[in-house]
Parts: C-alpha cells; structure tokens; sequence
C-alpha cells in the first residue's frame, strides 16, 4: 500500500513519493496485462505519472468516502487505459491489490473499460472516445451551481481529440467559466495505428485550445514536479477552465516499448515482462 | 361515452409540450436537484418560462446533442436530475452513443424528452421526422421508454421519471391531441390502459395516435365489430399480460403507432405475441420507407394510421 501524500511532507518528499509509486504502478499494470493476455500497456504507461499524481497526491478523494458528494473527479476519458487507472486505484487504497489479477477476466470488476458500477471510485463508464469531456463539462457545471469548491479532472488521450464532442464540449466549458475543470491531454503522439501527425494532425494544439478558450499549460508529463505546479495552478486566476497538455511517451520508460506505435495494444511477453521489470527495479 | 363518440369539433385539443413544461416547473419547485439541459431548443420546447424562474437551472449547451446528453451524465454524477430537452430526431439520433453509454450503460439518472418526435415535423421531412426514436432506444438495456398519448399522460410520465432513479426516455408530442385518459387516469410505468372494452379484436396504440385508435373502434362499431383499445403508453417493459390477455380474450391484435413499425410498438408486440400467444396481428404505422413532406394530419392519413386506415386493418387481420 503506497497512499496518499499531502503538501505537509514537503516538495521533495511528495516528488521522491510519487516516482516511486509510479515505478510500482508500472510493475503491477506489465504483470496484470501479461497475466490477462489483453490491454493497451503503452497508453497506460504514457499517463501512469499523471494519474499517480493526481490520486496520491492532487485530489481531494479518500477510500473511506467514495460517495462524498465534495470528492473531486477524475475521468479517464481514454478508457482503454483502465490497466493503469486500477493499478493507480489499487495504489492508492480504492481497489484492493489482489484484484487486480482479475483484470479481464469473466465477470471481473475489472473490465476491460472501467464501469462505475462495479468500482465505487470510478466516476464514468468510458472507452467510446471524446465522452469524457462532455461529462466533466457536466461535473463541473454541478459543482459551480452547488457552490462547492470541488474540482473536476479529465484525462484524454491526443487521438482522442480528432473526436468532435471534445469541441462541442470545450465551448460549453468555456461559455459557463469552468474554472473547475482541468482536461489533461495525454500527447504521446500515437494513436492505434500510426502517428497522429500522420493521421489527422493536432497541431497547433496548444493555439486551438487557447482559440476556444481555455488556459493551456504544456508540461512533461512523467515529471511529477511540473505536473504538481501545473495542477497547483488551477483553477486559474483567469476563470477560465485549464487545458494541460502533458507531453508523454507512449511505453515510456520500457527501452523496447517507447514512442513504438506497436505497442499500443500489444501484450508483452514472460520474456519481455522480465526486461521490463528489470528496466523498473529503480526510480 | 368513449372518447371515439364524441364528434372531433367538440374536443379540445391540447400541446403536450404546455404541459410539459407546466410540470418541469413544478418538479423544479419541488426538488433543487432538477435542472433543464437544451439544444437552443428552449423555444420549441416551451421551457421560456422555466428558464425565468430558473435562470441557473436551465443550460443551454447550444446546437450539441452528443456534449448536450454527456453534460447530462455529468450533473447526474453531480448529484442532479437532468431533463434533457430536444427534439427527438436530434437527442435520439446524433446522441446515440451517449444514450447508450453516458445514460444506459452507465445507469444515470437522465430522463431524455423526446420533443416533437414521430412525424410532428410534417413538412420539413424526413430529416426532422423522428420515426425511428421508439425502435433504437427500446433495444437498448437498461432504459425505460414512454409514448404518452394526452396531457396528463405526458404530466405523469414525467413525475414518475423524476421519482424513478435511473434512465427514461419519453416522447413529448406538439401534434394536437385530445385529452383520451379519463380523468383520475393514474400512469403507472409498465401498465397498458384499456380506454375501451372490446371482444373481436385489440387495437393496441400509444401517443398521438391513440385517438385514431379511437375513433376506429367507434367507426367499427357501427357495422358491428366489438374493437378493444388498449393504450400502451410505456413500450419498455411492455406490459406482456395485458398483450397475453387481449389475445386470449380478442384472439387477434392491430397495433397502431407514429413511427417505424419495425422494432416500434409494433414490434415489441409482435414478439411478445410469438413468445407467449401467437394470434393474427397487423401493424399500422410507417412501413420501411422515410415519409414524404406534407402536415402530420396529412401524413397519418396517408400511412392509414386513421381511423378508415386502422378499421381496413382489422377487417383484414378479421378475414384472415
């Protein structure tokens, strides 16, 4: 059990934390994958730092009290990534560890995309991409007429953003000044089968979302000291909802595995499982 | 007296959406939780009053059906009750994904009005008309489906999907209709009504078109066939020993609706019937094809969802 830190230990301490949860999340998701024979370990791997961070350390949730009306809440919008959003719930104290080796397995908790009606901490059921948004639009909207300090995550991949409700949504997150709604975009530059550039190109990303009227901080999203000051300046002065751009590495930080649009779906092997473990025996 | 009695030029007629919005303000009143989500439809779906008493509760996410009915899955998880309030050929067929996912699947607290759904958009056509509503959301799990047929029909679907917890869709008509429940109806999700008492045959109808149903049984009284009118107001769950009863106690069964036939009332009845009591069946409704242009008056008429139409079909679902 790794758990919760809060400001009070100290930058270093919270930083030296989360590095090290987030090696332990990656060593659980590989072997969790391999044993199921199915997910998309490059993806988990790209946004596992972002959802430790956020988990262990960000949000105001706690496993006692799933059902707070003032939790914050994070979206996983890219379903597919559930791997990483279990281990990171198992991390910290929502999923007991020992389910995870239920992962896809018949009638498991644990789906291959994440059902709120089987996990209490899971707050939407995702995996048809660009739904996330729209109802993180929709969390927000409650909090700002329930006058509740509460926050709302959204985490998306970078593919995902070819999808049009993600727009729609952004308008709407604009027009009712959702300062209370933080989307993180996962930009590892893959998508399943090929670059995004190479696929229906983002850029220029960041302009977009500044055009439809969002702050937009671009950081590196395995540096759990950028992601901490990117979250601790929201929401933003400015009022309106914040867009950050994580850039990432798809399998990061598997030698075999990064920016390799392969493995987006594919299931390592006992062998290859054995390097990576290797490759995460330190922070 | 029947409502088919009655001569057309005596009843009044009425705007589902008045009530409609009649008694989104009072479940507002009611209960804090409930809050309006519109397509700039706040017009077409009368809600210009709502939105004064509530100007905060009333959300206009602009011309977005997919973010429209997402937004709604989230203030569900915010601890609200969202009425989402659009037309229906726009909410049913552009949103289909997040009705499925968003509001089924994930089993929030959404209730999804379908305005001016079957063909109450005569004239602007097929793409306006919304015939398909009933057939795609009655196969999807996990979603309660309701064709109000009067007012107060439409008032109490309404108040018992607010007290429901859980996914509702209901059609909200603008095509004028006459009040067809007696007064101190009850609506009770899942209950069929017989609005009239009736041995060779059933006629089973729901929406704008139980009227028709209506005035069929009356015009086949006169030559001597006893029509039973069965409304079926709620299409999931159907109400499977009313449709069980009516065959054993009529032997043959004509469904009446505004919309596809295929996978519509019609549908749902006819496997309900091969499942439990196979009898003789005829579907008046649209066939396999997009209407053409013209008034919903016009339209009805033409499909033979009439009362001349409707008789047609009981005399033959009778000869054969």
């Amino acid at each position: 059990m790794l758990g919760r830190i809060g400001v009070e230990a100290g930058r270093d301490a919270v930083i030296a934390h989360l590095r090290e949860a987030a090696r332990l999340i990656r060593r659980r998701d590989i072997v969790m994958v391999n044993g199921a024979g199915l997910g998309h370990i490059g993806g988990e791997f790209s946004i596992i730092d972002v959802l430790a961070t956020l988990y262990l350390h960000v949000m105001n949730v706690s496993p006692d009290a799933v059902d707070n009306p003032e939790r914050d809440r994070l979206i996983l919008s890219k379903g597919h990534a559930a791997g990483a959003l279990y281990t990171t719930l198992a991390a910290a104290g929502f999923i007991p560890p020992a389910q995870l080796a239920t992962f896809m397995q018949p009638l498991s908790m644990l789906n291959g995309h994440p059902d709120r009606k089987k996990i209490a901490a899971v707050e939407a059921n995702t995996g048809p991409l660009g739904h996330g948004l729209p109802i993180g639009v929709g969390t927000a909207i409650a909090g700002m007429l329930d006058g509740s300090p509460r926050r709302t995550f959204v985490l998306l991949g970078d593919g995902e953003l070819q999808e049009g409700s993600n727009w729609e949504a952004m308008m709407t997150a604009s027009q009712y000044h959702l300062a209370n709604l933080t989307a993180i975009v996962d930009r590892n530059r893959l998508q399943q089968g090929a670059r995004v550039a190479d696929t229906n190109d983002l850029e220029p990303l960041a302009d977009k979302l500044r055009a439809f009227g969002w702050e937009v901080v671009e950081v590196d999203g395995h540096d759990h000291g950028a992601l901490v000051g990117a979250f601790g300046a929201v929401p933003a002065a400015s009022g309106k909802p914040t867009f950050i751009i994580a850039h990432t590495i798809k399998g990061h930080p598997i030698s075999f595995m990064s920016d390799n649009v392969a493995w987006h779906h594919k299931v390592p092997s006992a062998e290859q499982v054995a390097t990576a473990l290797a490759e995460l025996k330190t922070s | 007296m029947t409502a088919a009695t009655v001569p057309e030029a005596e009843q009044a007629l009425h705007d589902c959406r008045d009530a409609y919005a009649a008694t989104l303000i009072e479940l507002a009143v009611a209960d804090p939780r409930v809050v309006v989500l519109v397509n700039d439809s706040t017009g077409s779906s009368k809600l210009g009053e709502f939105k004064k008493q509530f100007p905060d509760r009333l959300i206009d996410v602009g011309i977005a059906e997919q973010d429209m009915v997402g937004v709604a899955a989230g203030l569900a998880n915010g601890g609200k009750v969202p009425f989402v309030s659009a037309a229906s050929c726009f909410l049913t067929a552009r949103a289909l994904e997040q009705i499925k996912v968003d509001a089924a699947y994930s089993n929030n607290n959404i209730k999804l009005c379908g305005m001016s759904p079957g063909m109450a958009y005569g004239q602007l056509g097929p793409t306006h008309h919304s015939i398909e509503d009933v057939a795609w959301l009655r196969v999807i799990p996990n979603i309660t489906v309701i064709v109000p047929a009067d007012p107060a029909e439409t008032a109490q679907a309404l108040r018992w999907a607010a007290d429901h917890t859980g996914p509702v869709f209901v059609r909200v008509s603008r095509t004028p209709v006459p009040d067809v429940n007696l007064p101190g109806y009850t609506f009770a999700a899942g209950r069929a009504v017989i609005l009239r008492e009736g041995s060779d045959v059933t006629i089973i109808a729901n929406g704008t078109v139980v009227v028709r149903a209506l005035e069929a049984a009356g015009v086949l009284a006169l030559t001597g066939i006893s029509a039973r009118v069965l409304s079926m107001p709620t299409v999931k769950p159907i109400d499977t020993e009313a449709i069980i009863a009516a065959a054993r106690e009529t032997g043959s069964i004509v469904t009446v609706e505004e919309g596809l036939t295929a996978g519509g009332l019609g549908g749902v009845v006819a496997e309900t019937l091969a499942r439990n009591y196979p009898v003789p069946m005829r579907f008046v409704g649209v066939p396999d094809t997009f209407a053409p242009t013209g008034s919903v008056s016009w339209l009805l008429d033409h499909f033979g969802i009439s009362a001349t139409g409707i008789a047609t079909a009981v005399r033959d679902v009778l000869v054969h």
